[in-house]
């Protein structure tokens, strides 16, 4: 008879493993950033040499490939952060409390940088670099939640308590994406509403949208490259600390 | 380099900022994982000779 009880894991528990995540998503980081690398080229290239002028904004239409995938980032990174706090409270999977902690500083910047370009590209649309409405300070709020989680996974020792306490602080702070989402429907705004994901297609014309995609799928496979290193690094510093603890604990018994 | 027309200040400073940002991500990345991996093996060939059978015993 076998005294063996414990169950076979399941492929995707067996991936989740920490140790075997780092193992099989390692190879992964170098064909990512060429294609990364790849698609930043052409997606430049078609913002600044192969795209016309908007009829209205001129060029400061250009503007537009760098501020909406960081727009869209902000909030990707955001949700992300919230369906890995489901697992870690759900779940309690150490590898959901690592893309967590992993996240936040990536979604910190990239919120940074589409408050920056919305700006900039503000001042010569709408004659104002900054105006106190509905989507704009609805992301600015995101950018607080995001440093506020940053600081927070900083003031625990305890990176397991943290986790719990962090993944409620993100699911709350969640209920900040819709309100970013629908503030131009909702609100009077100087912003514009959706313009490419809408119901009825987008309203811009194929030799605009093209280095929009173009762009848009460089900083996602950016912010992918980057989370993935990030995690890796994160796991291993969690092994920094347990083997710290290990030593000091040798070293007092 | 192409005619950004009247306000390429704008146009140029929101691509400068964004490559400083995304580059500054990148390195803060990179150099964060070379520290923690230089930590992480310094304090693994300190708990190695605890593995040795002598200690073991």
């Amino acid at each position: 008879m076998s005294n063996d009880t414990t169950r076979p894991q399941a492929w995707w528990q067996r991936m989740a493993h920490p140790g075997q995540f780092v193992a099989w998503s390692a190879p992964l980081l170098w064909p990512l950033t060429i294609l990364t690398a790849a698609l930043f080229a052409l997606g430049l290239w078609f913002s600044f040499f192969n795209s016309p002028q908007d009829y209205q904004m001129g060029d400061t239409v250009r503007i537009m490939y760098v501020h909406v995938p960081n727009a869209w980032l902000s909030q990707f990174v955001y949700a992300m952060m919230a369906v890995s706090a489901l697992g870690t409270l759900v779940w309690r999977h150490p590898l959901a409390d690592v893309s967590m902690k992993a996240a936040a500083p990536l979604g910190a910047l990239f919120t940074a940088l589409a408050l920056f370009t919305g700006a900039l590209w503000g001042r010569p649309t709408w004659g104002t670099f900054w105006e106190w409405d509905g989507r704009m300070t609805s992301t600015l709020v995101l950018l607080f939640i995001y440093l506020g989680i940053i600081a927070l996974w900083r003031a625990f020792d305890d990176q397991l308590r943290a986790a719990r306490v962090i993944a409620v602080f993100t699911l709350v702070g969640a209920i900040n994406i819709p309100i970013i989402k629908f503030s131009v429907d909702w609100w009077s705004t100087l912003h514009q509403p959706a313009s490419v994901f809408r119901p009825d297609g987008p309203t811009m014309p194929g030799s605009i949208l093209t280095p929009l995609f173009m762009m848009f799928f460089a900083f996602t496979l950016l912010f992918l490259v980057l989370h993935l290193k990030a995690m890796h690094t994160e796991i291993k510093r969690r092994r920094v600390m347990t083997l710290q603890r290990k030593l000091a604990q040798g070293a007092a018994a | 380099m192409i005619d950004l027309g009247p306000h390429a200040i704008f146009i140029i400073w929101a691509y400068f900022g964004v490559a400083l940002g995304v580059f500054g991500l990148i390195g803060w990345t990179l150099l964060d994982a070379r520290a923690t991996a230089r930590k992480l093996a310094a304090l693994e060939a300190r708990k190695a000779p605890r593995r040795t059978p002598e200690s073991t015993v």
